[in-house]
């Protein structure tokens, strides 16, 4: 039986579209005058302008369009969102289209509180609303032909667009319904569907933007082309935090195709006809740095600020039991000290943006994950209002983070603005992996103490790392915390009756951001990693151990039971290969990989992974396998592969040469196992990649005999 | 002015003669499909076919493709390239997209070459285009599927 869902009136608008179709939607902006009359359609139009603040739009031409407010980055929100509306409205996937949202209040992140794609919780914070937006639609339009035919709605039904007369014989169209259904009353609720209702949620339905991705039509940020567009490249200091002091444009002025260079905010702009002058002309650019107080910065160094820091406690953010007092009377003890370098995003589609600035209006195309502070930066920088402003919102090639940020949104507004035409800002590989905000490096330190028998009775963690939401908000870290840096530790799910977990804030001039699921990215691999040494110093197999220090937490037992089958857990492994094995809840989910691996001289080889994932209700199973394939290799990069290095405060690595991502020679076969749930939806998009580098580091302390406590792996 | 043929058409453009083929079809040309992700060929993004071999456009000068054939992912459109495009569908590679041109073009040599790759052909091929999404394992499949004529019709 469908469930009953009360519709909080105020939240919805319900009016004419353009054109005299329907359009409605979720509205956060209350009406004027409060709550509107029960029945009274005309009442529920709000005051003042219409935005187009939808999740449908049906046309009276029978187009049936679906707006996704959530950025499409690789992760399937352009596929997943739509079937939750599509469900519900009674309509195919093939019969809609898709169009991303401006930036409005009506398209908030309720998750996040503006409106941004991130944290794993695109389908978490649509999952009731869109499914509620639809059954609306269907309600509505069901009505509209039921007053038409003059029967009882109730007993008319809805297939692929189209609503059913009850005896079967007549079908109307649900463009040829539009303006009528426009103009039905509001119900007090609708009813969505029963999960053993569903035909499309639950699906491995086909991607929407797979077609465009094939053939080239997919236009991504760096593809928008404008009548009288300008192409700029930005030379920026190498040294985080130096200015400029001057610079001699003349050499590059004289490159063909170059129209203008001037400083901005982050350094010199070389404006051109075209991206290939635009980067002729930066090479030929003469400038002179101040380096600024950080031009000593080193890899070196920050770990040396990093270490300093265990000389105090840090801040407590759990305390169970008595930690100092187990630790002292602890049969055994173990200590080490794991460190994670800073990693670069690397986002296959370098960072850009195109701004065309006018003197009434501000048009910003961008691949961005968020469009609300896409939208303030380009008031902040023109002085327009928010209606002036309109965030257009591209396909994003990769997000992982980088994409919120608003660096290169910045200056593509501020040249417009400056040159009175459009403009876009086109990054090179080496500003991305150089001008990153990366994420933090930091040094853990882990103590662990085993009574007689073997078991943990005591786990002490300190984290001493620099902090990304310092530098978003620093309200968010009052306490001394930030939530980022000990996510994924400050958790641990196990029954371990005395656990200390402490952080200390270690700034460092390199800039921090949010990475491809953040702090549990690597605190995952600290605690998972530590867990296995303390296995082997009490002499338990990593599986067993798990098993029952996790007998309180049934979702995380029964991702580590489904992984630890299907990997043949316990089973003899081919002649050379190892085992590892980890888990871990992060977003929402709870995900245990398996990896098998071969370690050939100082070689690490991951021939397989096996990972299973809960991640409560599934919207499309095949893009949660893709998800977990894409962490995995995400992940695999940051554990095999490059780091990011500082010296003379500047970093190291430029490109793909030196800051090498994972091939597909180097990538395992890999075999996902969704864990049947019918628990909310957790995240997919980040919580396949905490466990990855733990389950590798595992299985090479098993081959090997020695723990791997620094990233990336160098035997 | 430099004379090519791209996707079968005759272009001039009035480049300087070093400007990497890259540019000259992303912006004179608006052939958006070929990507720029390095610039130094380390990642396959740009991969176009010249006179039929898969070449990195970001380090080919627009004057080393004078003359010559140049197919970019607008205009690959032969029976290889159909196969390969539903086995892409099929398998539901593409995540981002962005590097998808890159591989689909790879692929596309791979199967004149091979018709029937075997897993170290594929992998010699195609470790060239790099993918942060990491559609490597589907990558893989699409290929099988698109060289399989068993399966090219499920």
């Amino acid at each position: 039986m469908a469930r009953l869902v009360p519709i909080d009136r105020r939240e919805f608008l319900k009016g004419m579209a353009a054109g005299g179709g329907l359009l409605l939607g979720l509205y956060v902006q209350l009406p004027a005058r409060g709550d509107t009359a029960a029945g009274d359609a005309a009442a529920a139009k709000p005051h003042g302008p219409f935005a187009p603040n939808a999740w449908i739009r049906i046309d009276p031409d029978g187009s049936i369009a679906c707006i996704v407010a959530r950025s499409e980055m690789g992760q399937g929100v352009m596929t997943a969102l739509p079937m939750l509306i599509a469900e519900e409205l009674g309509v195919g996937l093939d019969q809609i289209t898709v169009r991303f949202a401006p930036a409005a209040p009506a398209y908030t992140n309720q998750l996040i509180g503006q409106q941004l794609t991130g944290g794993s919780t695109s389908v978490r914070d649509a999952w009731t609303k869109l499914r509620e937006a639809g059954a609306l639609a269907r309600w509505l339009l069901v009505q509209a032909a039921a007053e038409r035919w003059g029967v009882d709605a109730d007993a008319c039904t809805v297939q692929r667009g189209e609503v059913i007369h009850p005896a079967g014989d007549a079908r109307l169209r649900y463009g040829e319904l539009a303006a009528a259904a426009a103009e039905v009353a509001l119900p007090p609720g609708v009813f969505l569907k029963e999960p053993d209702e569903w035909t499309l949620i639950g699906t491995p339905a086909p991607r929407l933007d797979a077609p465009d991705k094939i053939n080239g039509r997919a236009r991504f940020g760096i593809d928008v082309r404008l009548t009288d567009m300008a192409v700029a490249s930005i030379e920026r200091c190498p040294v985080f935090g130096g200015v400029l002091k001057s610079f001699d444009a003349e050499v590059a002025k004289a490159v063909p195709g170059v129209e203008a260079v001037l400083a901005v905010e982050s350094g010199v702009a070389v404006v051109a006809k075209d991206t290939h002058a635009a980067l002729a002309g930066r090479q030929a650019l003469q400038v002179n740095w101040a380096f600024g107080p950080h031009a000593d910065t080193s890899s070196a160094g920050i770990r040396q600020r990093f270490e300093r820091r265990f000389a105090d406690a840090g801040v407590m953010v759990r305390e169970d039991g008595d930690p100092d007092a187990a630790w002292s009377a602890a049969a055994r003890t173990l200590e080490a000290v794991y460190e994670v370098p800073f990693q670069a995003h690397a986002c296959m589609e370098p960072m850009n943006c195109t701004a065309d600035v006018r003197a009434d209006g501000c048009d910003i195309y961008v691949p961005t994950q968020a469009q609300t502070r896409c939208q303030r930066t380009g008031m902040d920088v023109t002085g327009l209002s928010e209606d002036q402003v309109r965030v257009h919102t591209t396909f994003l090639g990769g997000g992982f983070g980088r994409r919120g940020e608003q660096d290169f949104v910045r200056d593509a507004v501020r040249l417009s603005k400056v040159l009175s035409r459009p403009v876009q800002v086109v990054w090179t590989r080496e500003d991305d992996i150089r001008h990153d905000y990366y994420r933090p490096a930091g040094l853990n330190r882990l103590r662990g103490g085993l009574d007689a028998d073997g078991m943990p009775v005591v786990w002490k963690h300190q984290i001493v790392c620099p902090s990304i939401l310092s530098r978003v908000s620093s309200e968010a870290v009052a306490d001394g915390i930030d939530r980022t840096s000990v996510e994924g530790a400050a958790n641990l799910p196990y029954g371990i009756p005395n656990i200390g977990v402490a952080y200390s804030l270690e700034s460092t001039p390199v800039p921090v951001g949010f990475w491809r699921a953040v702090g549990s990215s690597q605190n995952a691999w600290i605690t998972e990693c530590f867990l296995d040494e303390l296995a082997a110093a009490g002499d338990q197999d990593p599986f067993a151990l798990r098993r029952r220090l996790l007998a309180e937490h049934p979702r995380h037992l029964a991702v580590l039971d489904l992984a630890a089958e299907r990997a043949g857990w316990g089973l003899p492994c081919a002649a050379g290969r190892h085992r590892g094995i980890a888990v871990a809840e992060s977003f929402g989910s709870y995900v245990a990989q398996v990896a098998e691996v071969s370690v050939d001289g100082g070689e690490v080889r991951v021939h397989r992974v096996v990972c299973a994932i809960d991640c409560g209700l599934v919207v499309n199973p095949d893009i949660v396998a893709a998800q977990m394939e894409s962490c995995i290799v995400y992940g695999l990069t940051a554990t095999l592969k490059g780091a990011i290095t500082l010296a003379d405060g500047r970093v190291q690595q430029g490109n793909f040469d030196d800051f090498p991502l994972l091939r597909m020679s180097e990538t395992p076969t890999i075999a996902v196992h969704i864990v049947p749930s019918e628990a909310a939806p957790g995240g997919v998009g980040e919580p396949g990649l905490p466990p990855i580098a733990p389950a590798v580091c595992n299985a090479v302390f098993a081959a090997t005999g020695v723990p791997v406590r620094s990233l990336p792996i160098r035997l | 002015m430099i004379l090519l043929t791209v996707n079968n058409e005759r272009r001039e453009v009035d480049v300087p003669a070093d400007t990497p083929l890259l540019w000259v079809l992303r912006d004179q040309l608006s052939l958006t499909g070929t990507k720029y992700g390095c610039g130094i060929g380390r990642c396959g993004a740009c991969i176009v076919h010249l006179d039929g071999a898969a070449v990195n456009s970001c380090m080919t000068p627009v004057s080393a493709a004078a003359g010559k054939s140049v197919t970019t992912i607008e205009g690959l459109n032969d029976d290889i390239a159909m196969a390969l495009r539903r086995a892409w569908i099929s398998e539901q590679v593409p995540q981002c997209g962005y590097c998808q041109s890159g591989q689909i073009m790879a692929a596309a040599v791979l199967l004149v070459q091979h018709p029937q790759p075997t897993d170290a052909q594929i992998t010699a091929a195609m470790d060239r285009v790099l993918c942060r999404c990491g559609t490597y394992t589907r990558v893989r499949k699409a290929i099988h599927r698109a060289a399989s004529p068993a399966v090219e019709t499920t």
